[in-house]
């Protein structure tokens, strides 16, 4: 279709691009920004006066429910509501049920996003068989189908010769390794982070060494193999401090960090809120401050939702029965806004977290708007408030310790190749 | 939501009993004022009195426990209440579906109060969170988070033999790090005015940034008992020893085990608690728990009196005018 999106605020991280023009958009790409292109006759304008026009964001992890585990959220309702947020890219770590270990249940996620179409989704593969982390999963087979990388998402390796192996093959395979950093013993009993405020409650902690253990092991070993590694939802300073020694080294090595771990610390659990039961745990103001510095200065590259949409029950419960997790995809961008706000970050990083730096780490072809790239695009308005509320979320997980909290920031469209997936005027729920 | 709002009405009355934490020096102190009155009850040829006659409370017990359920059945029983104790066992695999729908069956029967035990640490802040607004819950001990009834019976124990918690220095000694009667009294105690706080254990034993509590740390048993007034001791379980906490029970009475010998240096009229069941040697020698200056089988008759002035005190908030 072509689609003339016009006068907006156009901004594009990865070419360090930032004004008011206009985007042209025909057969499912981006053709040209500013001067209209010879003979172009657009089917659809969007007046975006006083919004921001963005490449669509990529969020390196959402889980899309679908199988047993989070009835209630399927790969229907969680695009719908990534298209809502402005989230045309998204990764499915390979936990789902069942285990994405082998090309079949790939192809089924991807089809399943095909016939839905509001927005890409690409997988990680398994690293090990089940996620056991005994076995090699079939990589080369799950690079064939599209996987973008491999990943034992939230199941510690704790064999060391199976993870150097892992590394190893998946070496071999060309794809990058994503790593979610902690230590299975030192983290098996806990809920929260383990400090004053587990000592309070009396539930038992996740120390920061449960993440530093292991990604210290962890770059030692891409260090012997070379392999490119990315590290997923980072939670401590002293992890970070590690990861940027790393970088300095030369490593080849990358990481993520979520938004909700940007702005909430162990003391939000007040007195045990479920909804703020997430791992890694929310940990301390100190490292909460050093992950916001980290993404300032690149040494996290990206900001991802880690959206774990879940039914009323998983959440029902006192709070060391509870399942971790945050619904977070329609908070990303608005969020992410806040730490502009705040003067955290500026709004080409903030932005580029979300973009271009965060399809860079699985080198995946998204994230900006260069000419003839394919045209994922979202419009926002960037002071438009709205209450996070059950309602104002179209996931079907409700799961949100912002619930209840107004928030700055809005996604009025959203373009998947060249087609508007998302339309306030049209698919809007119900007005602030 | 803090835990004083949700354990308070609008006047400031108990609604709850869920912790210590968040509750006013006024309240821990008409607490044992109460308890004062409750005492003598026991002793008398007619051990009722009629107050919550009519009430039904059930006691929900999803941990075993046999010392706590009966004080409380007792306490119940003794304000002729009507009383059902369900013992629902093992729940550390049940998920909080049934919790739900358990509280969910016990509303629809019209119950009052529910006593409730859990080995999740926030599950009565749960329950009572989720309870229609007539039932009152009582926390008779959540995973290693609070035993607010302990602590109370704790430190009533500790004002009979002392009065003045200003003047006094308290060691509580052995597993902190599981122990929710230390996390209860260490708040009591501190809302009391206590002078000082003293936690003694291993480090293993010992949580994280305890101090925030307000408490003094120590390793060593001997410079942890010098001068103090008054020396909690905390039940080693078993399967401690199982784990990389300790290496043996015996080592662990060899450094911390209270003795006649190591209770020396406490003042000469120190008290000795000890929430029981006891492990004689274990955490404690059998000529300490049976000598003059254990108090622990008083604990046990107080602890009925305590659990009745908490019941009536969260009845009474609910009692509201009766509808003509």
């Amino acid at each position: 279709m072509a689609l003339l999106i016009t006068n907006g605020r156009v901004i594009d991280p990865a070419k360090g691009f930032d004004e008011v023009t206009d985007l042209y958009v025909s057969a499912r790409n981006i053709k040209s920004i500013g001067k209209a292109p010879q003979g172009f006759r657009p089917e659809r304008i969007i007046d975006a006066s006083h919004r921001v026009v963005s490449p669509g964001f990529v969020d390196l992890s959402a889980r899309l429910g679908g199988g047993g585990a989070e009835h209630g959220a399927t790969i229907v309702s969680e695009t719908q509501a990534a298209a809502h947020a402005g989230i045309t890219t998204l990764c499915c770590p390979p936990d789902t049920t069942p285990v994405l270990d082998i090309p079949a249940v790939a192809e089924l996620i991807h089809r399943r996003a095909q016939l839905a179409g509001l927005a890409k989704v690409r997988c990680l593969g398994a690293l090990t068989r089940g996620l056991g982390g005994e076995q090699l999963a079939e990589m080369y087979a799950l690079k064939a189908i599209g996987c973008v990388g491999v990943s034992n998402a939230g199941r510690a390796v704790y064999n060391t010769e199976v993870m150097r192996r892992a590394l190893e093959y998946a070496g071999t395979c060309g794809l990058p390794v994503v790593l979610q950093p902690e230590d299975y013993w030192l983290g098996r009993l806990g809920h929260m982070h383990e400090g004053s405020v587990s000592t309070r409650l009396g539930i038992p902690g996740i120390p920061a060494t449960a993440e530093t253990v292991a990604l210290s092991r962890d770059l030692l070993l891409v260090e012997q193999t070379g392999v490119r590694t990315h590290f997923a939802r980072l939670s401590t300073a002293k992890a970070v401090e590690l990861l940027a020694q790393a970088q300095a080294q030369g490593l080849p090595v990358s990481a993520d960090v979520t938004i909700h771990h940007l702005h909430l610390t162990h003391d939000a659990i007040g007195d045990f809120d479920s909804m703020c039961s997430v791992r890694p745990p929310f940990r301390t103001a100190a490292d909460r401050k050093a992950l916001r510095a980290a993404v300032a200065r690149g040494v996290i590259a990206a900001i991802c939702s880690d959206h774990q949409p879940h039914d009323v029950d998983a959440k029902t419960a006192p709070f060391g029965a509870t399942e971790p997790g945050v619904s977070a995809l329609e908070l990303l961008l608005p969020l992410t806004l806040e730490l502009v706000r705040g003067h955290v970050l500026d709004l080409s990083t903030a932005i580029g977290a979300i973009t271009c730096r965060a399809a860079r780490v699985l080198g995946m072809q998204a994230g900006t708007l260069e000419i003839g790239a394919s045209a994922d695009v979202c419009v926002f308005d960037p002071e438009r408030k709205w209450t996070v509320t059950e309602d104002t979320l179209l996931s079907a997980g409700k799961n949100s310790p912002f619930l209840g909290r107004e928030l700055v920031g809005k996604v009025t469209h959203t373009v998947v190749g060249g087609q508007v997936v998302f339309d306030e005027e049209v698919n809007a729920p119900a007005a602030p | 939501m803090t835990a004083s709002n949700i354990q308070l009405d609008e006047q400031g009355r108990l609604k709850h009993f869920l912790s210590i934490e968040g509750l006013p020096q006024g309240l821990l102190l008409e607490i044992l004022s109460t308890t004062e009155g409750f005492a003598p009850v026991g002793r008398r040829p007619v051990k009722k009195v009629p107050l919550l006659r009519g009430k039904t409370i059930v006691n929900l017990f999803f941990e075993p426990s046999t010392r706590t359920r009966i004080t409380f059945e007792l306490a119940a029983k003794r304000l002729s209440a009507d009383v059902l104790t369900l013992n629902i066992g093992d729940s550390s695999t049940r998920k909080g579906e049934s919790l739900l729908d358990t509280l969910r069956n016990l509303e629809a029967m019209h119950c009052d109060m529910l006593v409730i035990r859990h080995d999740c640490s926030g599950a009565a802040h749960f329950i009572a969170s989720h309870v229609c607004s007539e039932v009152r819950v009582i926390n008779a001990g959540d995973g290693r988070h609070a035993h607010p009834t302990q602590a109370m019976l704790d430190m009533f124990t500790i004002r009979r033999a002392k009065s003045d918690f200003a003047a006094l220095c308290v060691a509580i000694v052995g597993d902190i790090a599981h122990s929710r009667v230390a996390r209860s009294d260490i708040h009591a105690l501190k809302t009391l005015g206590t002078r000082e706080v003293r936690v003694i254990g291993p480090r293993t034993l010992i949580p994280p940034e305890i101090e925030t509590l307000g408490v003094h740390v120590y390793h060593d048993l001997k410079s942890g008992l010098q001068d103090v007034d008054a020396i909690i001791m905390l039940r080693l379980q078993n399967e401690r020893m199982q784990g990389a906490l300790l290496p043996s029970a015996r080592e662990f009475f060899d450094l911390y085990g209270l003795t006649e010998e190591r209770l020396a240096v406490a003042k000469p009229d120190a008290i000795v608690l000890h929430p029981g069941p006891i492990n004689r040697g274990v955490e404690i020698d059998s000529q300490v728990a049976n000598g003059p200056r254990s108090v622990i089988l008083q604990q046990v008759s107080y602890g009925i009196a305590v659990r009745m002035a908490v019941m009536s005190m969260v009845m009474s908030s609910a009692a509201k005018p009766e509808p003509h």
